[in-house]
């Protein structure tokens, strides 16, 4: 069955004034347990809307979200234990740090569960762990800390709370390609050690291609599609028409198709598209 | 939601009120604000809620907006109420237990009290609703341009005026961000007792006081970046030029004022 269902979900922002806008449109899709997922779309996709109705923070004009095959909406006062079992980090997380400590910070999830203190040490040193936070920083204001830093305090707090689907608006938003690299190898870490669902948002295809088994595409609000990750770039050139980004090496394997130089393959990785080249390339040699 | 505040809000649109100068706008909401506390009685303050009416109707702007307007002072209204009718006495008795006395008087003063906030909301409601903020303190620091003469810094003020109004709905979905944040993260700000409610209220603002100041310091680089440097010799892109339509509206007015005046001594 699948963790997390929407039926004909639909969301419209400030409805009767002149600022109507339907942000999410009729969306149905079922996600399955422990799969990595990449979610794709454009500024104003209604990809963050979406998201946010996951865990219940927005409710939504009509249709329903189910977790776990329960509807989450359908008795108001356990929305809470929604917010603990489906996890969400915003985007720039970092603004939303506000204790002395980097302990404290990432202990407030743990706490507000009301879990007693030996677990909820467990949790934010092993979070802090997975992450690759050091524990000499544990006692350390976070406001000391480096951007990069900051970043995963804010995200070890949603980890900690270990939450059996997690999602993370874009999480590399804003930072260097070192940084980016970091914070999406702890997240396959995570992802691996604990074999919990995780939606990554992202508008770069090149971030989410090498490790995401599905990708879902949002566009003007609707879902656009949603599908295994190959599958998906096998329509590379649709996504690039509704304006996303596909990774550079797709695009170098779309214009070689057009001088007649076709592998059969849709190319997103760069160590797949290196066997392929190298193939060929000692394919001429024997010639 | 925060979002659903909506005093100060502009609610663009191309009315006959729209598109009135602002600085007049503003002086026939001042006469307009007399209008109402000269008025002693409900007869004088229905002149007032005609030409309320007449105004609403003309600015083309949804009358529900002005009752999502007023929804949020309601608790103030009651209090209002129940107060003057409570402690304003005289006339014929209504009701009389202990120390607690109904009069003729006091509801009569509580309805007039309740219909003439109503108005004042609306009215001022309505000059917000249909000037949008830049134009608004635009014109203030016209209006009071006098005042530099005896050193006021006029439009130091405006300034202030319009970077605050420029960054009410940038904190307002700052704070509603950090709100969603802290509820992900199982806070509870809407639900739960007082006490849980005031311990998460430093969740909320502590990010948003910190985010205030980096959000000053950035601005305040980026002026200096275009070479700001207070009001003198600055010029600007759109003057403000009065029309016919402002002289008109403001003769309206004041023929309003003096009607409901007129009235109020006749009645007497």
């Amino acid at each position: 069955m699948a963790i997390l269902e929407t039926q004909e979900l639909t969301y419209v922002y400030s409805p009767g004034t002149p600022f109507e806008k339907t942000a999410v449109d009729h969306v149905n899709l079922k996600i399955e347990a422990g799969e990595m997922i990449g979610v794709m779309g454009h500024t104003g996709s209604g990809k963050s809307t979406l998201i946010q109705h996951f865990n219940g923070l927005l409710r939504p004009t009509s249709g329903k979200i189910l977790l776990d095959g329960e509807d989450i909406w359908a008795d108001k006062k356990k929305i809470r234990d929604v917010r603990f079992k489906v996890g969400l980090v915003f985007q720039y997380p970092e603004y939303q740090i506000f204790e002395e400590t980097v302990y404290k910070d990432i202990a407030f999830g743990p706490k507000n569960m009301g879990l007693d203190d030996a677990e909820i040490k467990r949790r934010v040193l092993e979070t802090a762990h997975d992450i690759g936070l050091k524990e000499e920083l544990m006692e350390r204001s976070p406001f000391e800390l480096s951007g990069g830093q900051k970043r995963r305090v804010a995200i070890a707090g949603v980890m900690a709370m270990e939450p059996k689907i997690l999602i993370l608006d874009e999480p590399t938003a804003g930072l260097d390609p070192a940084g980016r690299d970091m914070i999406l190898g702890h997240i396959q870490a995570y992802h691996k050690r604990t074999k919990n669902t995780v939606l990554i948002v992202s508008h770069s295809m090149e971030d989410i291609a090498g490790f995401a088994d599905k990708i879902l595409v949002m566009n003007k609000g609707s879902l656009f599609c949603y599908d295994d990750t190959e599958r998906v770039f096998s329509r590379a050139e649709e996504i690039a028409e509704i304006g996303l980004d596909v990774p550079q090496i797709t695009k170098v394997f779309i214009e070689l198709k057009k001088q007649g130089l076709d592998f059969g393959k849709d190319v997103y990785t760069m160590e797949y598209a290196k066997k392929l080249l190298l193939r060929q390339l000692s394919a001429k040699e024997v010639k | 939601m925060l979002r659903d505040i909506t005093i100060g809000q502009y609610f663009p649109g191309n009315s006959l009120i729209h598109r009135l100068d602002p600085r007049f706008k503003i002086v026939i909401t001042l006469v307009y604000i007399l209008m109402l506390f000269t008025g002693s009685s409900v007869i004088c303050l229905s002149v007032g809620a005609l030409y309320t009416i007449m105004a609403v109707l003309l600015s083309k702007i949804p009358v529900k907006m002005f009752v999502k307007s007023i929804r949020p002072l309601m608790p103030f209204l009651l209090l209002t109420a129940v107060l003057n009718v409570l402690f304003i006495s005289g006339g014929e008795v209504y009701f009389k237990w202990h120390f607690i006395k109904i009069t003729s008087d006091g509801v009569s003063m509580s309805v007039f009290m309740i219909i003439r906030i109503v108005l004042l909301i609306m009215g001022s409601s309505l000059l917000t609703y249909t000037t949008s903020p830049i134009t608004l303190t635009d014109a203030i620091e016209r209006l009071l341009s006098p005042l530099k003469k005896i050193k006021l810094p006029v439009h130091e003020l405006a300034m202030m005026m319009s970077i605050a109004l420029r960054f009410i709905p940038t904190l307002i979905e700052e704070t509603d961000k950090i709100m969603s944040a802290q509820k992900a993260r199982g806070a509870e700000i809407d639900t739960g007792s007082l006490v849980v409610r005031a311990k998460n209220m430093v969740a909320i603002l502590v990010p948003l006081f910190i985010s205030a100041f980096r959000r000053a310091d950035e601005l305040a680089t980026a002026m200096e970046c275009r070479c700001y440097s207070g009001g003198n010799g600055r010029t600007r892109l759109r003057q403000l030029k009065s029309a016919g339509r402002d002289y008109i509206a403001i003769a309206v007015t004041l023929i309003f004022y003096a009607a409901a005046l007129a009235v109020g001594i006749l009645t007497k």
